[in-house]
């Protein structure tokens, strides 16, 4: 053995290793990673295997009227986007619209918000029909909702408590006391030590506090409807099952309803009472996650192939 | 000679071909070059009028609640205390070349003693707001364009219509207001920059005195004439101009940064673009000021 293997035997890995070309003990310890990861997840799902999923209200004595329903939407800019797309959410209820990348997912969300306005069919939201508001009714509608941007999308000129205060001190007359025991509250929720992150800028936090920091600003002001972008994209599989149970926290314990947009079907499984899949710019399906399990339409058993 | 015959075009059933006689033939359906000038005319038109849009829109939410009173003062130290520096360089060393050209010029007439005539006519009217103009729309336009336009691909500004505020109000009208009050404040300075540079040579170089040096400045904007009695053409010139050029440059900065799409490639084409174009209008605009100016003020 000469000197330099001597040398490598007997210093501690570390992440110098990565430059190291005669690395050996690499796939190793990527199995072993792996291990742990699927240990986490194992225990994660059986850690909540036992908590209530948000069951569907569809009893005729549960059933409140459409918090956020989409009826016969079409739209298109340059090529159709949307045709015919028709489902709802009733109050408490999550239901997760899946479909594969570019198939108008997001802008689902942004009709819900009116943020864009279709060219065909109405938009409701707790009843009312957004879809012909002006602009300054719009800005009101969409403050009864709360939106988690894909990318978290927090003012990157602006601290964490600023961020979550925004909503607050633009349309509340809260006092800057009665704003940062609120502000404190919704951090407290999602998990975040508000001690540590109010003076952070969103520069300095993780993609995973980033998304909890939208989720507590979404929800900043109680809103009692919740938009997810895609909230466990570009997450580590620990993450993602955080966010996901933070998602069913919300459901449950503040009884919001949701409409989350999303790919990851584990996910989906975990949280909705309803799932609609969007293919080819039309609901393929709409039921629960039982009933898609159950499902022998070609396309959705090849959507749930991997799972 | 087989194979070497080209029909350079020959028209055939409703179409054209062009090339070789075996190339297909391009029927009014494919040949749609006046379709797409068509289209890009459109989308032209389009893209102006969101600009009047838009500019309408901040200018007029400057006098309607609520007021981002933080903002605004934000965006005046960005923009004017940020751009303070590279004015007083510019102006200063404008004054002094311009000090410089015209003593060799002066010279043979055995004029030197105009030249604080010459460097405040240059300044004030003309070289002072352009400069300070095209200063600021390289410094401010671009990084208005180009934080607006990051803000657009990382959906924050989604998210403020999403809490319920309108971009214009928040992000476009306070850098408008800062533009339109700092530009003609920046201008100004860099007036006096450019004529106290002109001094500096004139007293080493020329052998001009100071005192004469200065009341052949002032002569020469008394010499514009006034409006209301007290106030100098000169100035008046030397302020209509900053303010449109303000106006300009954070109306365009806006508009671009706001359009920006295509991630972050769509920034850096957001950003040239609000330069190029805020520069080539100062320089466009600035000759229909003067024109419309003159014929109003007579001098």
């Amino acid at each position: 053995m000469n000197e330099s293997e001597d040398r490598r035997a007997k210093r501690p890995p570390g992440p110098t290793d990565i430059d190291d070309p005669n690395r050996q003990e690499a796939p190793i310890r990527r199995s072993s990673d792996e291990e742990r990861v699927r240990r986490a997840i194992q225990r994660e799902i059986e850690a909540d295997r036992d908590e209530p999923r948000p069951a569907p209200a569809n009893t005729m004595e549960f059933r409140a009227a459409n918090v956020v329903a989409l009826e016969h939407v079409s739209l298109a800019f340059e090529q159709p986007i949307l045709e015919d797309v028709s489902f709802n959410a009733r109050a408490g209820e999550t239901v997760t619209v899946l479909g594969e990348s570019g198939t108008g997912k997001s802008t689902i969300l942004k009709l819900l918000l009116r943020l864009l306005v279709p060219d065909r069919g109405k938009v409701y939201i707790e009843g009312e029909e957004i879809t012909q508001l002006p602009f300054n009714d719009a800005l009101s509608v969409r403050q009864k909702m709360g939106m988690v941007f894909q990318g978290a999308a927090l003012f990157d000129s602006m601290t964490v408590y600023e961020n979550v205060a925004y909503p607050l001190r633009e349309h509340t007359t809260l006092s800057e006391d009665e704003i940062l025991a609120r502000v404190r509250e919704k951090l407290e929720f999602v998990d975040l030590d508000p001690d540590r992150v109010l003076d952070q800028v969103p520069s300095e936090l993780s993609g995973g506090m980033k998304k909890r920091v939208g989720i507590a600003r979404g929800m900043a002001n109680n809103a009692k409807i919740m938009l997810y972008d895609e909230p466990t994209s570009g997450l580590d599989p620990l993450t993602t099952g955080t966010i996901t149970h933070l998602i069913m926290k919300l459901q449950r314990e503040l009884n919001v309803t949701s409409v989350v947009v999303t790919h990851d079907i584990r996910s989906a499984f975990r949280m909705s009472s309803y799932i609609a899949v969007l293919n080819n710019r039309r609901i393929h399906f709409f039921g629960t996650p039982e009933e898609m399990t159950g499902n022998s339409d070609p396309y959705i058993r090849e959507f749930l192939g991997g799972f | 000679m087989q194979g070497n015959s080209y029909i350079i075009c020959a028209i055939e059933s409703g179409g054209w071909r062009i090339g070789r006689p075996d190339s297909p033939v391009v029927t009014p359906n494919h040949f749609h070059l006046l379709d797409r000038f068509n289209n890009a005319l459109k989308r032209k038109i389009f893209a102006l009028q969101e600009y009047f849009v838009l500019a309408g829109k901040s200018i007029g939410f400057i006098f309607a609640r609520p007021f981002y009173g933080s903002d605004i003062v934000q965006q005046m130290d960005a923009i004017g205390v940020g751009s303070l520096g590279i004015v007083l360089l510019t102006g200063f060393f404008t004054g002094m070349v311009l000090a410089l050209q015209s003593s060799v010029q002066l010279k043979t007439f055995g004029a030197t003693m105009y030249i604080g005539r010459l460097v405040a006519a240059s300044m004030i009217r003309e070289l002072g707001p352009v400069l300070a103009g095209l200063m600021v729309a390289g410094r401010v336009g671009s990084g208005i364009a180009a934080q607006l336009g990051s803000m657009r691909v990382t959906e924050q500004i989604d998210a403020l219509n999403t809490l319920g505020t309108d971009p214009i109000k928040k992000l476009v009208t306070p850098r408008v207001l800062a533009a339109l009050i700092m530009v003609p404040t920046l201008t100004i300075i860099n007036d006096f920059a450019g004529i106290l540079g002109g001094n500096v040579i004139a007293a080493a170089y020329v052998g001009i005195p100071t005192s004469l040096y200065w009341r052949t400045v002032w002569e020469q904007i008394a010499a514009g004439g006034f409006s209301l009695r007290y106030i100098p053409h000169d100035f008046i010139h030397g302020i209509i101009k900053p303010l449109v050029f303000g106006g300009l440059i954070s109306t365009i900065g806006c508009h671009f940064g706001l359009k920006t799409s295509g991630g972050t490639e769509g920034v850096g084409v957001a950003t040239t673009r609000t330069v190029v174009t805020a520069s080539i209008l100062i320089l466009v605009v600035d000759y229909f000021i003067t024109q419309v100016l003159l014929a109003f003020l007579g001098s």
